[in-house]
């Protein structure tokens, strides 16, 4: 077992099926987001449900939270093993002839996606923590739309929102066809999957840019 | 041609190597990379100075003995060869060319632009073969019925030179391509599939005792493998590897 | 001639092998483990000989001077590799490979080897398979097989362009599996400089640490030559930059014969030199001469146009083209055999009409095959009168899907476009047929030392076939060596290990150290590849492709005065304790500058015209080869006495008892 944990080849799979699994978790996420551009009533609806569900809060989120956690650890780990690897650097080094830009800075979209989860986890799981478990506010499902949208009121946080999907696009445009490739798939379907991962790449990130903009634009007025 | 280069100086292992500045003027298309090295380095034993080390052997790009690192790409700017096979009319009048050794930690210097890639003896040692006796009481050759397909899959796979291109490109300095392609070609035939999942392993643990990097799917070392070793391989290993651990 | 035994059993040809396994002496097992033996080389001979020795229990050491047994030059060979195996029905068997072997050899070697080579032959392809080596494969799903020149079957196994590769990885796997089992102790970057004797018995080296520049003692019960041809003393050849003599050179001069060193083979389909920079040359496979058709220019002032870029071979008129080999050998045109090819090349460059700015190289010309599989192609495709744009086109397809990969190399190289222009080529050097004298055990004059493929002169005469040399190295080490060698170890059993603290590994290595101090202490004004240079200009000029008394006596004077001139005015730099490739070279070329003063001798001492060796004085009046089978029906083993000029020729007679000597004729 230490064995297949030291291996890098186990690890690139751990990186693998995180990674996937976060990407089936944008799904879940742009989906019900988009929900608050069409219908506030039903956003509050997923939200209250999401926000209160046992099934939801004690297994799903805990297995959330460790699946982004192993992904930048397991992530982190090799990036520093990698570096290593090197040793000594090369004075020239012509990384562009040979590879995309996006798959030779993995580190850096996903340290901005990181940073970015910091805001994004102080914005709304901190505030959710707090109005349930320290200031023990009593349930009320009409409330999500609103804080939602004030969250986007100011520009600051827009540009950031804006900034970080367009470096999540840039992460999923490498990542997601890569992980099938360290799982062993590379075959009639690579190129489908490619594909595939392109259009991914683009829709999901500009889903939750048009709905940062969307809710900058139009704000609740009261 | 007049070209400036700029070739990286180490006189061994512990020493550490700097960059040092070269003017070579009367460079001709027709040489080859190497063969303008020589000439540098007649002109050096002249000078009294010492020759650059480099390694090299067949220069018809099947060896896999040089290992250049030129201007920033191992082999050089172009794909599908090694260093002996790129001739100076890549370059042109005026040109400065960076010259340094492949790099990786797993790959030290020895001298100069001599690297040890003994890491990949290594590897292979792991299980990069066949277990079979020389008996000569050994099947017949036809005995054992291969698709041309997967046959010739086999042999692309085996067409690696060893030379550490991929590595050099990696910015992992990952010996994946290189590891893969052993695994695979074995894989791939029905004398290999009984040490398989052993052989699998076994590399795959030389490999990071090496201290090689990690895959991270950008695919440099495909581009500048001078055999085309394609990235299917490492898919394959990575396969092979998840069953036979699965397998235990 | 005591010395100078073939020991070939007695009995019929075919059961000579069976009879001999049978009879020679066995090790035990458990005393296997006791016996330590030395391979230096690892190429397909020195790494099959090492693996198989190591499988049946005795503790190997290989050396190489590469950073890895798998770059041997073997790794080079593109075409493939024969045998009987008679998988394609077309009448193939043991004797007509021994046969078509003997006979492409110009009856210059031993019937009793060959047959034992043709014998092996189809285990090596059991082998190799067994060992996961990926031969080219029909779509049925077994082995395909290709001709090759000079025979009438179809043999030759192959990989691609690349058989040698696969094959010695193939052998290399082997190695390894014993390296891993600790049964094998690879040595890489390590160089034997001498062969070190005790009482008259090969019993250990003394190696040169190629990185830390470290004197190295290693002692065995037996050692293996495999260090492969010595052709790079002609400087420009297609052999790897590294490849020397040295290990056969130091065993010589350490008491083992030579035979036959002035059998070297000029391949006539090689890219030619394009300057003086040059620092090898390239084959390109002799397969191109089925299509080709090779020429220069009828008047000598259009080669000079030619030579002087004044003139596009393409703007040549038919009339204007000399098609000599069309014109000398109307029977067998462009494929006569390697040597004749060549020796035809020279003569027309010699005379001034070749067409490079050096002024040595022939058009190979693709012209005719592109037009006629053209033609070919659109009339299968239903065009009756198609216009020349489209024929060339067709037939570019053709020839691209049948040497493309040549094509692209060629285009590489000489930054030409050959579907465009006619390609030039030129001969060079690439096997030596001579090498160490071994007897049917492929044991050297000296007891306990063994030589293995190239290094060895035993199986291709004057002359070797293509797809020939893989075989034999392959069936040196996997299938020979590892039964003849316990032979002569069974009398070991009880040696014990053997010691290096002795006064013969004491002398060795002071005289090693003194040579190496001596090329470092010169300090002279000249680079070793200076006299690289210079000595291949020798040897080319005076002993390569034909070759004249007058002019080999001069070649043997003025390699002996340069010989002298090297060791008062080489430069060597750097120090001996270091890693120090001007060194390395420099003790090489010390070697070659030997080696081709006895070269010269035996090429002159040979007063007839057999195979590579081309003798002017001696050939037909159409000036065809003339063999003396009455004179020089033998092998010339030559002894060393101190200097190249005092060697001694031995001879070991050949005998014909299952073939009838017959000269070749290509008319």
């Amino acid at each position: 077992m230490s064995a297949l944990i030291k291996s890098s080849i186990a690890r690139k799979i751990v990186m693998a099926l995180s990674g996937l699994f976060l990407v089936i978790f944008l799904v879940l996420h742009v989906t019900i987001n988009l929900a608050s551009v069409i219908d506030p009533e039903t956003f509050n609806q997923w939200s209250h449900f999401m926000g209160y569900n046992i099934l939801v809060q004690y297994l799903m989120q805990p297995i959330l939270i460790a699946g982004v956690v192993i992904h930048f650890v397991v992530g982190i780990a090799l990036e520093f093993q990698n570096k290593r690897a090197r040793g000594v650097k090369y004075v020239k080094y012509q990384g562009g002839a040979n590879a995309p830009w996006v798959s030779r800075n993995m580190i850096f979209t996903g340290g901005v996606v990181l940073a970015f989860l910091g805001l994004h986890f102080y914005d709304f799981w901190i505030h959710e923590m707090t109005y349930k478990y320290i200031e023990a506010n009593p349930m009320d499902p009409t409330r999500y739309y609103e804080e939602t949208v004030a969250k986007f009121e100011p520009m600051w946080r827009t540009i950031l929102y804006v900034v970080s999907f367009i470096l999540l696009s840039l992460h999923l445009w490498h990542g997601f066809a890569s992980s099938f490739q360290t799982m062993g798939v590379n075959n009639k379907y690579t190129a489908g999957i490619t594909r595939f991962t392109k259009i991914y790449a683009l829709v999901i990130p500009l889903a939750f840019i048009f709905i940062a903009l969307y809710h900058h634009l139009n704000p609740v007025m009261h | 041609m007049k070209l400036y280069l700029k070739i990286w100086r180490q006189k061994d292992a512990k020493t550490k190597g700097k960059m040092v500045d070269y003017t070579m003027e009367g460079v001709e298309g027709d040489m080859s990379f190497l063969e303008m090295l020589d000439v540098l380095n007649e002109d050096l034993i002249l000078k009294g100075e010492e020759p650059i080390e480099f390694d090299h052997d067949c220069r018809e790009g099947i060896c896999g003995t040089c290992s250049l690192q030129i201007n920033g790409r191992p082999h050089g700017p172009d794909t599908r060869i090694t260093v002996c096979q790129l001739h100076m009319r890549r370059f042109k009048d005026g040109d400065t060319i960076v010259i340094e050794p492949f790099r990786a930690k797993a790959f030290p210097v020895i001298k100069d632009l001599i690297i040890d890639r003994s890491a990949f003896e290594r590897i292979q040692q792991a299980g990069g073969y066949v277990s079979v006796n020389t008996s000569g009481n050994t099947v017949d050759a036809n005995a054992i019925p291969i698709e041309k397909d997967k046959a010739d899959m086999s042999f692309n796979a085996a067409t690696c030179i060893g030379c550490g291109a991929c590595v050099a490109a990696c910015k992992n300095a990952s010996a994946m391509l290189f590891t893969s392609a052993k695994v695979s070609q074995f894989a791939l035939l029905p004398q290999g599939r009984v040490e398989a999942a052993d052989r699998v392993q076994s590399m795959v643990r030389q490999m990071d005792l090496e201290g090689f990097g990690n895959c991270t799917n950008t695919g440099a070392c495909e581009v500048e493998c001078p055999k085309g070793i394609s990235l299917e391989n490492i898919a394959r290993m990575n396969r092979e590897y998840l069953s036979a651990t699965a397998k235990g | 001639m005591g010395k100078l035994d073939s020991n070939i059993p007695s009995g019929p040809l075919a059961e000579k092998w069976t009879k001999h396994k049978n009879e020679i002496n066995l090790v035990n097992p458990a005393n296997k483990r006791n016996i330590d033996v030395i391979v230096v080389g690892t190429g397909l001979a020195g790494g099959s000989a090492a693996a198989s020795l190591a499988e049946l229990g005795y503790n190997v050491k290989t050396f190489c001077f590469q950073d890895s047994p798998r770059r041997a030059h073997s790794i080079a060979a593109q075409g493939g590799i024969n045998a009987s195996k008679n998988y394609q029905g077309d009448g193939d068997s043991d004797y007509r490979l021994f046969y078509d072997t003997i006979k492409g050899g110009d009856y210059r070697s031993r019937e009793a080897n060959v047959y034992r080579l043709a014998e092996v032959s189809g285990n090596i392809i059991d082998q190799c398979v067994a060992q996961g080596v990926p031969f080219a494969r029909e779509y049925g799903g077994l082995l395909d097989n290709r001709s090759f020149g000079g025979v009438l079957v179809s043999r030759t196994f192959y990989a691609k362009g690349q058989t040698g590769q696969q094959l010695l990885l193939g052998a290399y796997g082997a190695m390894n599996r014993q390296i891993n089992r600790g049964k094998i102790k690879s040595y890489t970057r390590h160089e034997m400089l001498d062969l070190v004797l005790v009482d008259g018995k090969a019993r250990g080296i003394i190696a040169r640490d190629l990185v830390t520049g470290e004197i190295e003692r290693h002692s065995a019960h037996a050692v293996v030559i495999a260090s492969g041809g010595y052709g790079n003393l002609f400087f420009l050849s297609t052999y790897c930059m590294g490849a020397n003599v040295m290990a056969a050179w130091r065993t010589h001069k350490k008491g083992a014969y030579f035979a036959n060193p002035c059998f070297t083979q000029i391949h006539p389909t090689c890219i030619p030199v394009s300057g003086d920079h040059q620092s090898k040359l390239t084959l390109m496979s002799e397969s191109l001469r089925n299509d080709g058709r090779i020429w220069v220019p009828k008047k000598l002032e259009d080669a000079k146009a030619i030579q002087e870029g004044k003139l596009r071979p393409t703007e040549l008129a038919e009339e204007d083209r000399d098609y000599y080999l069309e014109r000398r050998y109307p029977a067998f045109g462009n494929l006569v055999p390697r040597d004749v090819a060549s020796r035809a090349a020279k003569e027309r460059c010699d005379a001034g009409y070749g067409v490079n700015k050096t002024g040595e190289a022939v058009y190979l010309d693709f012209a005719a095959a592109i037009e006629r599989y053209g033609k070919e192609k659109a009339y299968t495709l239903g065009m009756k009168d198609p216009d020349k744009d489209t024929v060339r086109k067709l037939g570019e397809e053709i020839v691209e899907a049948k040497y493309g990969n040549l094509f692209q190399m060629y285009e590489k190289i000489v930054d030409e476009n050959p579907y465009k222009t006619p390609m030039m080529i030129y001969p060079a050097v690439h096997y030596t047929m001579g090498g160490l004298w071994v007897d049917y055990n492929l044991m050297t004059t000296i007891p306990g030392c063994y030589s293995a493929g190239e290094a060895n002169f035993s199986d291709h005469g004057a002359n070797r076939l293509g797809a020939s040399a893989l075989m034999q190295g392959l069936a040196d080490g996997y299938f020979v060596l590892p039964y003849t060698i316990g032979d002569y170890l069974a009398d070991d059993i009880r040696t014990g290990a053997i010691p290096t603290d002795t006064a013969e590994f004491d002398e060795a290595e002071k005289a090693v150290r003194e040579k190496i101090d001596r090329l470092l202490a010169v300090q002279g004004e000249n680079t070793v590849d200076y006299y690289h240079k210079k000595l291949g200009l020798i040897m080319w000029n005076k002993c390569g492709m034909s070759r004249n008394e007058k002019e080999l006596k001069e070649a043997i004077k003025e390699i002996a005065e340069l010989r002298e001139d090297f060791w008062k005015n080489v430069k060597v730099p750097g120090e001996a304790d270091a890693k120090n490739q001007e060194l390395e070279k420099a003790g090489r070329v010390a070697d070659f500058l030997e080696i081709g003063e006895l070269f010269a001798m035996d090429a002159l001492e040979r007063n007839e015209s057999c195979g590579g060796h081309f003798r002017e004085e001696y050939q037909t009046p159409e000036g065809e080869a003339l063999r003396d089978d009455k004179n020089y029906r033998y092998v010339a083993a030559w002894e060393y006495k101190g200097d190249p000029k005092n060697s001694v020729m031995h001879k070991e007679e050949l005998v014909f008892e299952n073939v009838e000597l017959k000269t070749r004729s290509y008319k």
